[in-house]
C-alpha cells in the first residue's frame, strides 16, 4: 500500500545526488555557456553579449582556407590521436575480454584475470604516466637495450614526450575502458550460439565476425564512447607525456584559463562540447545503452 | 574434463600476459628505482639500494610540501568515499521506484561521466569565480550604502559591519571543501550510482517484504536486512569513491583553489625535480592506492568466507 508519505520517499532519496549534480555539473555548464558570451578584464568577468570570444577561438579559420588555421589543427590533431588510440584500445579490449570470456573456463581463474587488468584503473594516472620515462627515456630502458643489440648507434629521441609517447600512455590508461563493457556485452552470450555456429560449419573468424562482435555491439560503443570523449578532452596526458609541445582541444582551454582568458576559454569549452556531444550522438545511434543495465 | 586447449587459447594467452606486462611493467620499474642509492640517476642502472630517495621525501620537496598535498588528498579522499557511499545508497534507493524526473537525473549523471572533465573543471571555476564577485560586489555596496551615514540605525550599522567584513576577510569561497569537494563528487557519483542500479537491479524485494511482515521498521529492514545483502557492493562503491579522488587531476586541476592535491603536486614535480625522489613519491601513493584495493578485497573475501559458514537457513527445514 502506497500512502501520501511514501509517495514522496523516492524525492527525498534522490535529492542529494540531484543537487550535487545540479550545483556541481549543471549550473557550473550554464554558466560556461553564459560566460562564453562575457567579456573580461584582467581581474574580473563582465556581463556582456558579444560573439567576440568565438570569433578569437575561430580566429581567421574561414579566411585562411583551404589553409588550416590553429583552431582547426589542434583538432584534426586531437582527432587523430582519438582515431588512433579508439582503434588501438578496441583491437586490445576486445580481444583480451574475448579470451577472457571464451578461453578461460574457470569463473574463479576469470574473476582474477579480470581483476588484473582493472587495478591499474584504481592507481594514479600520473604516476602511470612518470613510470614510462625510464622506460622511454634518451638514457631508458628501451635505448639501452637498442644500443646494446647494435640496432642503433645514437639513442632514439622519439620515444618520449613525442605523439608515439602520448598514444602509448592513452592506450596504457584507457584500455580498461574498453575491457569492462566488452567483457559485460560477451559474458552474456549464450555459449549455445557459438556452438551452433561452430556446427552449420563457420569458421572461428566468422563465429567471431558474425555471431560475436554483433552481439557485443553495446560493450563496444559504450567503450568507444568512454575512450573518445576521454581522449578529446585530454590535456593531461598529453600534456605530460608531450613534453607541454603537442596542442590539442583541452590544452588550449587549460592555457586559456591559466591566462586568465575566461570567456574564452569558455567559449572554447563550448565548442568542444558540441564536437563531443556529436560524437557521442553518432554512436548512441548504434546501441540503446539502457538495455545494458 | 580433459579437453585440449586450442592453439588459440596459447596466442591468447600470451597477448594477455604480454598485455598484462605492458599494464604492471613500468610501475614496477619506478617502484624498483625508487629503491635507488643516493648517487644514483633516473634511469638504470641501480647504484646500490637505499631508502635515501624517501627520507629525501620525508623531509619535504616542491612548493607547497608534498607532505601537505598527500594529507590533502587523503582527507578529501576519506571525506568523498563518506559522502559518495551515503548519496548513491539513497539515490538506488530512489531509483527502484518510479519519480518525475527519473530520466533527467540518470542522463545528467551519465553526461557527468562521460563529458570532459576540463569542461566540467573550468565550468565549477567561473562558478565559484561568479560566487566570489558577487559576494564582494555585495560587501562593497553594503559598505557604500551603510558606513558612515547620516541618522546611522542598529539596523545600518549591522549591515554596515557585515559590509566591512567582507572587505576586510572575505577572499573565496573556493576550496579544498567546496569546489574541490563537488569536482570530485561528480565523477565518483555516477560510479557510485551505476554500481547501486547493478545491486538492486539482483535483489529481490521478498526478503525486505518478509522482515516487514515481522514487524521491523523500515530502518530495520535497512539495517538489518538490506545492508548485509548488499555489503559487499558498499565495499565497491566506497573502493572507487577513494580511488577515484586519491588519483584524481583533471576536474581538479581548476577546482581546488589555492590547496593543492597530490597528483596535481606530483604533475608540477615532474616538470621541475630531476631526481628519483620523484618515484619515491610514485611508490608511496601506488602503496596507498594498494593498500585500499588490498582492504577492500580483503574484506570482500572475509564477508564472502562468513557468508558461507553462517550461510542461509533456507532449505534446513528449520
Amino acid at each position: 500500500m502506497l500512502d501520501e508519505k511514501s509517495r514522496w520517499t523516492p524525492y527525498w532519496q534522490a535529492a542529494p545526488l540531484a543537487i550535487v549534480f545540479l550545483v556541481f555539473f549543471v549550473l557550473p555548464l550554464a554558466i560556461t555557456f553564459m560566460v562564453s558570451f562575457w567579456t573580461y578584464t584582467g581581474y574580473s568577468i563582465e556581463p556582456a553579449l558579444v560573439g567576440d570570444n568565438y570569433a578569437s577561438a575561430f580566429d581567421k579559420c574561414i579566411d585562411s582556407l583551404p589553409d588550416l588555421c590553429t583552431t582547426f589543427r589542434t583538432y584534426l590533431s586531437t582527432l587523430k590521436f582519438c582515431l588512433m588510440v579508439w582503434l588501438i584500445t578496441l583491437v586490445l579490449g576486445f580481444t583480451i575480454a574475448y579470451y577472457l570470456v571464451f578461453e578461460i573456463k574457470s569463473p574463479t581463474t576469470r574473476i582474477v584475470l579480470a581483476l588484473l587488468t582493472t587495478i591499474p584503473f584504481w592507481t594514479s594516472n600520473v604516476i602511470r604516466m612518470i613510470s614510462w620515462i625510464p622506460l622511454l627515456g634518451r638514457n631508458g630502458l628501451v635505448n639501452q637495450a637498442l644500443m646494446g643489440a647494435g640496432i642503433t648507434h645514437e639513442p632514439v629521441d622519439w620515444l618520449l614526450y613525442s605523439s608515439f609517447s602520448v598514444t602509448l600512455s592513452l592506450v596504457h590508461i584507457n584500455t580498461v575502458f574498453m575491457i569492462v563493457p566488452i567483457l559485460n556485452s560477451m559474458s552474456r552470450i549464450d555459449k549455445s550460439l557459438i556452438e551452433a555456429a561452430y556446427d552449420n560449419g563457420a569458421s572461428a573468424w566468422q563465429t567471431i565476425w558474425n555471431v560475436i562482435v554483433p552481439l557485443s555491439k553495446t560493450g563496444i560503443a559504450i567503450g568507444s564512447i568512454f575512450v573518445i570523449t576521454v581522449v578529446m578532452g585530454d590535456f593531461i596526458s598529453i600534456g605530460l607525456m608531450g613534453g607541454q609541445q603537442i596542442a590539442s582541444a583541452g590544452k588550449v582551454i587549460e592555457t586559456q584559463i591559466t591566462a586568465l582568458q575566461f570567456p574564452i576559454a569558455a567559449a572554447n569549452a563550448i565548442v568542444l562540447l558540441a564536437v563531443v556531444l556529436m560524437i557521442i550522438w553518432t554512436l548512441l545511434r548504434f546501441v540503446d545503452i539502457r538495455k545494458e543495465l | 574434463m580433459t579437453e585440449t586447449r586450442s592453439r588459440a587459447f596459447y596466442i591468447l594467452s600470451a597477448v594477455f600476459a604480454l598485455y598484462v606486462l605492458f599494464l604492471y611493467g613500468p610501475t614496477i620499474t619506478i617502484l624498483v628505482l625508487s629503491f635507488q642509492g643516493p648517487s644514483g640517476g633516473m634511469t638504470f642502472p641501480m647504484n646500490g639500494v637505499s631508502l635515501h630517495w624517501f627520507h629525501n621525501l620525508w623531509a619535504g620537496i616542491g612548493v607547497p610540501n608534498v607532505v601537505d598535498a598527500l594529507s590533502n588528498s587523503l582527507k578529501l579522499g576519506i571525506v568523498v568515499t563518506i559522502i559518495t557511499v551515503v548519496i548513491s545508497i539513497l539515490a538506488g534507493y530512489a531509483f527502484r521506484r518510479r519519480f518525475r524526473g527519473q530520466d533527467a537525473l540518470f542522463f545528467t549523471a551519465i553526461a557527468s561521466l562521460i563529458l570532459p572533465s576540463i569542461i566540467v573543471s573550468l565550468g565549477i571555476a567561473l562558478e565559484f569565480q561568479l560566487f566570489n564577485q558577487t559576494i564582494t560586489a555585495w560587501g562593497d555596496s553594503l559598505v557604500e550604502n551603510y558606513v558612515d551615514i547620516e541618522n546611522p540605525t542598529a539596523w545600518t550599522n549591522f549591515l554596515g559591519f557585515i559590509g566591512s567584513s567582507i572587505q576586510d576577510n572575505f577572499q573565496t569561497l573556493m576550496g579544498l571543501f567546496t569546489s574541490g569537494l563537488g569536482a570530485h563528487l561528480t565523477w565518483t557519483l555516477p560510479f557510485g550510482l551505476l554500481i547501486m542500479f547493478a545491486v538492486f537491479n539482483r535483489f529481490n524485494p521478498a526478503y525486505e517484504e518478509a522482515a516487514r511482515d515481522l514487524g521491523a521498521s523500515p530502518w530495520q529492514t535497512f539495517r538489518f536486512v538490506v545492508l548485509p545483502m548488499i555489503l559487499p557492493s558498499l565495499i565497491g562503491v566506497a573502493l572507487f569513491g577513494f580511488t577515484l579522488s586519491w588519483d584524481e587531476i583533471a576536474r581538479s586541476s581548476q577546482a581546488v583553489g589555492s590547496a593543492n592535491t597530490l597528483p596535481l603536486t606530483l604533475r608540477g614535480l615532474t616538470t621541475t625535480v630531476t631526481t628519483p625522489v620523484i618515484y619515491a613519491l610514485g611508490t608511496v601513493t601506488t602503496a596507498v592506492s594498494f593498500a585500499v584495493i588490498g582492504t577492500a578485497i580483503l574484506t570482500l573475501l572475509i564477508v564472502q568466507a562468513r557468508r558461507r559458514r553462517h550461510g542461509s537457513d533456507a532449505g534446513r527445514g528449520v
